[in-house]
């Protein structure tokens, strides 16, 4: 276990220099000059685009830009995006943010579709069970933008109920809503995933047996059937926390909250590699993270499964 | 692995033809099924499948999208690409059932029309998604060690890009503004892209079903009697490990008809005439208030569609897994 | 010129323009309270500033905005419409529109508490005319002698050579007398010099510009408008506040101002109604679709009118398009009045001439190509030859340009029966880039506001040989001697009828076709009992009243 752990520690390092670099050169070659659209229907004075490329190594090729951000990265310095904002500062503001909402939508959706999963696998194709397809069906095809505007029109501002937007200090009451529109997008996989997994395992011989043993039903289901069919429901969660906070620009816009996703949107389209690279390497450590801890945790819920 | 094998990942119905004739002959005599173990399974599956009203039911609707998809004009005589303004934004009427949208262009014909794109995108995604992350899933959950290290943290690299900027850049790329690509080379283009940045997460799912599969009485078993790595995987791992990929893929369906939506929205992906429900939807975004039914038509119809997909997808799985026999 | 990424259109803010809309208001009072305006703050909508604020590197709204506010330059436009007047500025004079004397007004101070010099002025435009520093809007300059002295090109581009260094370090054209004078002299005559120094890259900059680094000046501005910065929280918030010793006319009467800066206008809009906003511009499609927002605000909806316009341009430079009559042709089959009505519900005005008539010396109804008339149309490609292959109109997908731009490709596609469609380019960067470049292979959308208040910004930037925004390569040697001609006419009233005769033949011509006129909605709370616009449609913090 030990080892393992070590071990996949270790692997991180040329993952993480994989994935800077694919980022960094994707960006990189995004097509579009970063400056022709800075002056409205005229070009730029060229004087201002020379200044900009030298400042930001712009003629250099793409690796010797790569190795300099590197450089910088090891001394703990981001680099400054293309309006002069320093990335450190963006991070340190923008992520805590962005975590906060995802860490609310992931807690709303597992809180719902487990639950609802949990339900309709010990009776399936009853009435609950078609209701929470059909309706997680909906969230999904419905975009994100369709669930926030009747969300926030109807919630917001016609029953008052909750504020419409989120106020800049988030107040975790405000987070319940863009956490919920967040969150909807996923529910669907997670109720479905729980509820095949569970509906696998109550036919198991081990859930036989503890019933045979006559246990009741609470602890055969809440302890032997839900630990062992929550394996693909925590790979579900377990990826969807990196997906929730890189996939949230919808959602953060809408509600005013001043997360990575409008950062992210906006270095992509205007070539900022820098800024891409800095801000997309946190989520890639939380995405290899969080892989860790369910490849962990798998081993805590299965038995079966061992590292060694 | 194959590919033609691999495909049975996803389409199940589909590859057993062959044995599905010949399977209800073998049902009526054990010793013959016996003998042929993973005929048998099958041969089982398909006389279950028979018997649910669930299955033909799903089949029929999903038969009516296909031939939807094919054949638009049987369903509809109006014109899905030409408008005029002078009908913008009318409410439903006997002329167009599902009113005009803002260019005057009548709704229920670009639904029907709509099928078409929506419905290929996103069924060949998932298939690729399906084949690429099941079988690197497969790989790297069964061998572990080495293999298992390089695969999985492959996948996180894969899994590190935000999804706008892949796509931005790959259908930049092969697909910028002035290049003239046919629409089926820009499908091709859009399904590439939506397999390259979502297969880590089947992949992960699969490798976590065959880590808890592999380890089972069955495969022990197997194993001790010396069956192959082939057969151990196809015969044994593979059909006990798809349920929670079968059930993934269906939802994942919806997702991508809305995933096809967001490229076309950014300028990357199909383009007009073209229709797709998810373009559809996001051009209504705007006119909500006032007419929600441009988002709500083409949204009922892909919940529908979607839906069906899950409904066949959940028989054919509850076919196929003894355990719920 | 700034851009405005919400419109991707260019929005030059700042000139001066007469309101003459119909059944349009610019202003709202009742009477305010003065104790309540004596302390009230605002919360007004806005985007982030793309860059630090510096006014001669400010070259879109969002920073704009803040800039027009926290500064005051040396002339003003009135919010009417009459001609710029003198803020800053005591007296110009000239008496051959070549050397200019600009005297600024004493005693007037930054918000650093020094006073504002006439060597504020001359350092600042130094600044941003010098290459090296790379001022975006350092071409400003390019009419004030010895400019080619402190501003020199790349000889090849993007290509490996550097700019060589600059001549001289300072404008010869610029001469402190003493504190309150200076004088610039031009590198020829040009009679609308002083009309342009109301625009943000001819803002003073303070001593403490000079000793610092500019992005660092820019986080923490210091201006000598009415208004002073206080803090600025990135995404969230720009705080303003009164600045007591502004003794200009402009002086605003509530104490604080915020600009809540959002990424999404409908989010705003949503706030607006439940109270969290005070100002908002512009109010979003969605709610101005099915004129929602008349039922939602009420008497709280303000709509003007700005002088810009949207033209679809054509690369003449191919030669599909190098036919005049075909390019009538697909001008005659828009039905802009349609398209006014029914994409932006009656929102926007159909374009039916060719400079903005809100614009000075702009003759009216001018434009016969913008009429809509498929039968001459039809004609008019039949004569042309007709047009092989598929007509493919450009937009930038990056804001909301699909619906107006797919409305012209589908009426030019059925009046004219061709092959017609609309196609999006993802970024304005990318369109931008390919039009720079001659690549166009088709009609694309287009914007122009006026810089500057006078006929002469709609000829020669888009229609001469040569012009800074004449992108698709449009050449009428007639047109260019008229143009000549009128620049340096003796009269204003010469130099405008030589403008408009230029202008018949641009008619003739067809090189772009105007769509619409821009309007402007603006909603606000119910707090606020009396404000104005500017000609642009900013809200005036001077006539704010709670």
């Amino acid at each position: 276990m030990g080892r393992y752990l070590v071990r996949r520690l270790l692997q991180l390092v040329p993952v993480f220099l994989g994935t800077t670099f694919l980022i960094y050169w994707l960006v990189w070659s995004v097509p579009g000059d970063p400056f022709a659209g800075k002056c409205g229907e005229r070009t730029c004075p060229p004087s201002y685009v020379a200044a900009m490329t030298a400042k930001f190594q712009l003629d250099e090729n793409v690796f010797v830009q790569y190795a300099t951000y590197m450089k910088n990265l090891l001394q703990g310095d981001f680099g400054t995006t293309y309006s002069g904002r320093s990335i450190n500062d963006i991070i340190a503001t923008a992520y805590p943010n962005t975590l906060k909402l995802a860490v609310v939508a992931l807690a709303i959706e597992a809180v719902i579709g487990l639950t609802a999963g949990v339900l309709t696998g010990l009776r399936r194709n009853g009435f609950l069970d078609n209701l929470v397809l059909v309706s997680t069906l909906f969230m999904i095809a419905l975009p994100v933008f369709v669930v926030a505007f009747v969300l926030q029109w109807t919630l917001g501002l016609q029953l008052k109920i909750v504020s419409a937007t989120v106020s800049s200090e988030m107040p975790f009451s405000e987070l319940i809503m863009p956490g919920f529109v967040l969150g909807s997008a996923s529910m669907a996989y997670i109720a479905r995933v729980a509820r095949t997994s569970i509906a696998e395992n109550r036919r198991a011989d081990y859930v036989r047996t503890a019933i045979a043993k006559g246990l009741p039903m609470r602890r055969v289901v809440g302890v032997h059937l839900l630990r062992n069919s929550l394996i693909p429901v925590v790979t579900l969660l377990g990826t969807d926390l990196g997906a929730l906070m890189g996939g949230a620009i919808v959602t953060e816009s809408i509600f005013t909250i001043n997360g990575i996703g409008r950062e992210v949107y906006r270095s992509i389209v205007t070539k900022e590699s820098a800024t891409v690279v800095s801000i997309v390497v946190v989520l890639v450590l939380v995405y290899l993270l969080m892989n860790l801890l369910v490849d962990l945790l798998y081993a805590a819920l299965d038995p079966r499964i061992r590292y060694e | 692995m194959s590919d033609p094998s691999a495909a049975s990942i996803v389409s199940t119905p589909r590859p057993e033809q062959p044995t599905e004739i010949g399977a209800p002959t073998n049902a009526g005599l054990p010793e013959n099924a016996r003998k042929e173990k993973p005929r048998g399974l099958l041969g089982d599956a398909w006389r279950d499948l028979r018997r649910k009203p669930l299955f033909w039911i799903s089949l029929a609707i999903i038969l009516l999208f296909v031939v939807m998809a094919a054949f638009p004009w049987l369903f509809t005589s109006g014109d899905a690409k030409n408008g005029s303004l002078t009908h913008s934004l009318e409410k439903p009427s006997s002329h167009a059932w599902f009113g005009y949208d803002i260019q005057g262009r009548d709704v229920y014909a670009r639904v029907i029309y709509g099928a078409r794109a929506s419905i290929v995108v996103a069924l060949l995604s998932v298939f690729g998604t399906m084949l690429l992350g099941g079988l690197v899933g497969i790989i790297s959950g069964y061998r572990g060690g080495w293999a298992d290290a390089v695969l999985s943290r492959v996948a996180d690299v894969f899994f590190g890009l935000p999804f706008v900027l892949g796509a931005i850049v790959i259908l930049t790329t092969f697909n910028g503004s002035g290049s003239n690509n046919s629409t089926i080379k820009i499908m091709g283009l859009v399904i590439a892209s939506l397999v390259i940045l979502s297969w880590p997460v089947v992949m992960r799912l699969m490798r976590s079903s065959v880590l808890a599969t592999k380890e089972a009485d069955y495969i022990v078993a197997a194993k001790a009697m010396g069956a192959g790595t082939g057969r151990i995987v196809f015969k044994h791992l593979l059909p006990n490990c798809l349920a929670p990929l079968l059930v993934y893929s269906t939802i994942m369906v919806g997702s991508f008809i809305g995933a096809e939506a967001t490229l076309s929205f950014l300028g990357v992906g199909l383009r007009s005439p073209v229709v797709s429900w998810g373009i559809m939807i996001s051009e209504g975004q705007n006119y909500i208030r006032v007419a929600p039914g441009l988002v709500f038509f083409p949204a009922a119809f892909l919940v529908t569609a979607v839906l069906s997909f899950v409904m066949l997808g959940e028989a054919v799985r509850e076919a196929l897994d003894p355990k719920l026999r | 010129m700034r851009v405005s990424k919400r419109a991707s259109s260019a929005i030059a803010v700042g000139m001066a323009a007469a309101l003459v809309a119909s059944g349009c208001s610019n202003s709202e009072s009742k009477d305010g309270d003065g104790a309540a305006t004596q302390d009230g703050a605002i919360v007004i909508n806005n985007v982030q500033p793309e860059n630090p604020l510096v006014p001669a590197n400010t070259t879109e709204t969002g920073g704009g905005k803040i800039i027009d506010n926290l500064w005051t330059g040396l002339v003003e436009y009135p919010n009417d419409g009459g001609a710029p007047r003198n803020a800053l500025a005591e007296s110009i004079d000239t008496t051959d529109s070549k050397v200019f004397t600009i005297k600024i007004k004493k005693g007037t101070k930054f918000h650093d508490g020094t006073e504002v010099k006439a060597k504020n002025f001359v350092d600042a435009w130094n600044w941003a005319a010098y290459s090296p520093n790379g001022a975006a809007n350092g071409s400003f300059f390019s009419d004030i002698a010895g400019y080619s002295d402190v501003a020199t090109e790349d000889p090849d581009g993007d290509g490996p050579q550097k700019a060589p260094a600059p001549k001289a370090e300072k404008l010869s054209g610029l001469k402190v007398i003493d504190d309150q004078t200076f004088e610039v002299t031009l590198g020829a005559p040009t009679a609308v010099f002083p009309t342009k120094l109301g625009y943000s890259a001819f803002m003073p900059l303070p001593d403490a510009f000079f000793s610092q680094k500019p992005e660092e000046f820019g986080k923490k501005p210091i201006g000598n408008g009415p208004v002073k910065f206080v803090s600025w929280e990135d995404n969230v918030a720009i705080k303003l506040t009164r600045f007591d010793d502004y003794t200009l006319r402009d002086k605003v009467k509530i104490k604080d101002v915020t600009y809540k800066l959002y990424q999404n206008e409908d989010a705003a809009y949503v706030d607006l109604l439940s109270g969290q906003l005070d100002f908002i511009e512009p109010i979003p499609t969605s709610a101005l679709a099915g004129d929602k927002y008349k039922t939602d605000l009420g008497d709280r909806a303000l709509s003007t009118v700005i002088p810009a316009t949207a033209f679809i341009a054509f690369p003449i430079y191919d030669k599909r398009f190098a036919n005049p009559k075909l390019r009538k042709a697909v001008s005659l089959s828009i039905n802009r009045q349609e398209i006014s009505d029914k994409i932006f519900f009656g929102t926007r005005k159909p374009a039916d001439s060719w400079a903005n008539p809100l614009t000075p010396g702009a003759p009216q109804g001018n434009c016969t190509a913008c009429k809509f008339d498929p039968a001459q149309a039809k004609q008019l490609l039949q004569e042309a030859g007709g047009f092989q292959g598929e007509m493919v109109f450009y937009y930038n997908a990056d804001s909301s340009h699909k619906d107006w731009m797919e409305a012209v490709a589908q009426q030019v596609k059925t009046n004219l029966q061709i092959e017609a469609r609309a196609e999006g380019v993802p970024t304005f960067a990318v369109l931008r880039q390919n039009i720079n470049a001659r690549k166009m292979t088709g009609p694309y959308r287009a914007a122009w506001q006026q810089d500057y208040p006078d006929i002469e910004n709609w000829v020669n930037p888009l229609y001469i040989k040569g012009g800074s925004s004449n992108d698709g390569l449009y050449s009428n040697p007639q047109v260019d001697a008229l143009a000549k001609e009128a620049s340096s006419a003796p009269s204003l009233e010469a130099s405008h009828a030589k403008f408009a005769e230029a202008l018949k033949l641009v008619d003739a011509d067809v090189p772009t076709i105007p769509i619409y006129f821009y309007g402007l909605q603006v909603g606000h709370s119910e707090k606020i009992k009396k404000l104005e616009l500017t000609n642009v449609g900013e809200l005036d913090l001077s006539s704010v009243e709670l």
